[in-house]
């Protein structure tokens, strides 16, 4: 049996080389050309990309598009939200090692915040509110953080898991919340000239999306090179060095788990100010384990790779809607397969390590410890790993 | 809260807690085995539970069992729930050893790290469920993703005694007395057979075990049939008690039975026993004290209160060791 499958596996891994050797060359040759252009043709190639990505509601690209969904109306109800989910659980699960599977409370937090103060108990504009919802969630974040995030990985991950669930189903049974009748009448973002948001001008929401996200990649570049961020690196690789060497790991782990919960609970108010109703459906455990799968689809501890993990995670089963019922099984198969062949994300953390010597040291360090097949992939306590074995 | 109704319904909720929470632990064990012996969440053990619920369904088809009549007649019956028995733990323990095979140990071969295995098995996990919902069961005309209902073979509902008011039902004292068989047997099966001293080594320190010339895969390969059959046996009871399943039934049950497991101390197996008991009957109490929509609200703040005063759960992580 045990040889049989092994015989199995090594014929597949060879057609699977003979398959895709070809393609990998021209992707190095690609590369090289890419890296030897000069830094200005670079550039000027990133800004025309970002400048298309701006007006992409206008001009929709050829190939992606979705035929049984509006697609402006993807890109502000999923896509938007998607991104800046995953870029927050980046902080807490990629940069800190933290395992959070509740995230969709916080996304639910600073949804119903906003339901609550715009509609339901309150008439305050959507900008106060999305204030209000983000302040709520990182509340959240640390009343749910102080006490649990002296457990260890998996404990943090279970109780977090509880915590995403007793926040739906106070939701859910609270009258005061809506109920299973939810939210509705939430109201959209300030409208001014032009720019207009409501149910038929979807094409804003995008734009508006756009900027919060690279707002957010801003930020959270400044925080990851700063002490913050060599502290929540030192935790990742090994939180016990990292206490001995005096990292206070409590502050800075709950500084990561409430920093992500803030910007769950942004992604929560624009979806609200997006969808205008809310329902506690939204908000179900699955919902949290896309996000995760999301960030580790992207590449853990990379920002390009959770914004291409959360887009893509929002797309494909739009995309793939004819294949009907079926979407969450192939999901399912190629997040497997994803783990097997390509463990370390779309976009792995390597391929960002190109800024000053602390990066590069990072790798080192990694690349001598893990060995050949290990992919940096900022594994959840991976110390533990190596205390025990 | 109503305490009126939760003294009404206590013994009610006491029974039919204890009878859920036996189901609980036997599928919490399939979570602690192999977070004993790999340290690793084995996510798709709600998918082995759901497809051993659909062993005994499929078991009934084969006897074509009329929905309405109950078999009562002795030999017959035992021979129904035999099948039933028995096609609930091979569709358990293949899926749980498929499962080891095609999701986890290519990925131990890569020595990959542990959030790997997490999201290979929450894909394995999502792969499974759906292909049931979106296939069916050969040999079971496909409801999609409807519920099944089971016919009754067995009258499990009969009430047998009466306990302060409340009628107890066969179904509770089979799933009770069946849960407890079944964890003296592994019991057993851990303390007393040269495998389960394998699994006790591995567990200690895999790399000292496999010099000492422990076959640790086959060793894996074992806990994860022996977690297979535990929640396969959950199912069958299961199957008595609820008499319905569908292509999801794992998930929520998984979820509680992977709380019961880190509440008793995940890793441990009385641990495992003592959390699913205990989470089955509080969150049945709770049920009458809040009513019952609030019932997933408690038993995860039971969790959260008890891992904020007990960090590593009621009775530690251990499997047959003190924490290493």
């Amino acid at each position: 049996m045990n040889n049989l499958l092994r015989t199995v596996r090594n014929q597949a891994a060879v057609a699977a080389g003979v398959a895709l050797g070809p393609i990998a060359k021209v992707r190095t040759r690609l590369q090289t050309r890419w890296r030897n252009l000069p830094v200005n043709a670079r550039r000027g190639v990133g800004v025309l990309f970002l400048a298309y990505l701006f007006v992409m509601p206008w001009f929709p690209p050829p190939v992606i598009k979705t035929p049984d969904t509006d697609f402006n109306n993807l890109l502000g109800n999923n896509i938007v939200p998607f991104i800046i989910v995953a870029l927050g659980l980046n902080v807490v699960v990629g940069m800190a090692g933290l395992l959070d599977l509740g995230y969709a409370g916080f996304f639910a937090t600073g949804a119903y915040t906003v339901g609550i103060l715009t509609s339901k108990h309150a008439n305050l504009p959507w900008l106060v509110a999305m204030v209000a919802g983000v302040a709520v969630s990182m509340l959240f974040g640390v009343i749910l953080g102080a006490p649990t995030l002296r457990l260890r990985g998996d404990y943090l991950a279970i109780v977090t898991l509880g915590f995403g669930e007793i926040i739906r189903q106070s939701a859910l049974n609270i009258s005061w919340l809506g109920a299973s009748e939810g939210i509705s009448k939430i109201k959209r973002p300030p409208s001014f000239g032009p720019v207009k948001f409501s149910a038929l001008q979807t094409r804003w929401y995008w734009v508006f999306g756009l900027i919060l996200i690279l707002l957010l990649v801003y930020a959270l570049s400044l925080l990851e090179n700063s002490r913050v961020g060599r502290a929540w690196n030192a935790i990742r690789e090994d939180e016990d060095a990292a206490e001995l060497m005096g990292v206070p790991t409590f502050t800075f782990k709950l500084w990561a788990f409430a920093i992500g919960a803030a910007i769950g609970g942004l992604a929560g108010a624009f979806f609200a100010g997006k969808l205008n109703t809310i329902y506690p459906k939204n908000f179900e455990i699955t919902q949290s384990i896309l996000f995760l799968a999301a960030v580790v689809l992207g590449g853990l501890g990379n920002r390009w790779g959770a914004i291409l993990g959360g887009a893509l995670v929002a797309y494909l089963p739009e995309r793939f809607r004819f294949v009907g019922d079926k979407r969450i099984l192939w999901f399912g198969l190629a997040l497997m397969l994803m783990m097997i062949f390509r463990p370390s994300g779309l976009l792995p953390r390597k391929l960002a390590g190109r800024r000053g010597p602390e990066r590069a040291i990072d790798t080192d360090i990694h690349g001598a410890r893990a060995g050949e097949t290990t992919e940096d992939l900022g594994g959840v306590s991976e110390h533990e790993e190596h205390g025990r074995a | 809260m109503d305490f009126h109704n939760f003294v009404n319904t206590f013994w009610a909720n006491t029974f039919s807690g204890l009878s859920l929470g036996a189901i609980y632990a036997l599928v919490a064990l399939g979570y602690t085995l192999v977070y004993g012996v790999l340290r690793l969440i084995n996510f798709a053990n709600s998918e082995v539970f759901m497809l051993g619920t659909f062993g005994s369904l499929l078991a009934l088809n084969i006897l074509g069992v009329p929905a309405e009549k109950p078999i009562r007649s002795g030999a017959s019956l035992v021979g129904a729930l035999v099948l039933m028995a028995v096609l609930s733990v091979a569709f358990s323990g293949g899926g749980a050893v498929i499962l080891e095979l095609v999701a986890y140990r290519p990925l131990r071969r890569r020595n990959s790290p542990r959030l790997v295995f997490l999201i290979s098995a929450i894909g394995a996990s999502f792969a499974i469920a759906e292909a049931v919902g979106a296939f069916g069961i050969p040999g079971i005309k496909s409801k999609k993703r409807e519920e099944y209902t089971f016919s009754r073979v067995w009258d499990t509902r009969a009430k047998l005694f009466n306990v302060g008011g409340f009628d107890v039902q066969l179904r509770h004292i089979v799933v009770m007395v069946g849960a407890a068989v079944m964890m003296a047997g592994l019991w057993l099966f851990v303390n007393k057979t040269r495998l389960g001293r394998g699994m006790r080594a591995v567990a200690q320190d895999a790399e000292t075990a496999k010099i000492l010339g422990v076959n640790v895969d086959q060793v894996i390969l074992v806990t994860f049939v022996v977690g297979g059959v535990m929640a396969g046996g959950a199912a069958f009871l299961n199957s008595l008690y609820t008499e319905a399943t569908r292509y999801n039934v794992g998930f929520l049950l998984g979820v509680r039975s992977f709380t019961a497991a880190v509440l008793g101390g995940i890793g441990n197996i009385t641990g495992a026993l003592i959390g699913g008991l205990m989470l089955g009957v509080v969150e049945s109490w709770g049920a009458g004290l809040f009513g019952g929509a609030w019932r997933d609200v408690i038993a995860f703040s039971v969790l959260v209160i008890v891992l904020m005063f007990r960090p590593t759960g009621l009775l530690g992580e251990k499997l047959g060791r003190a924490r290493a």
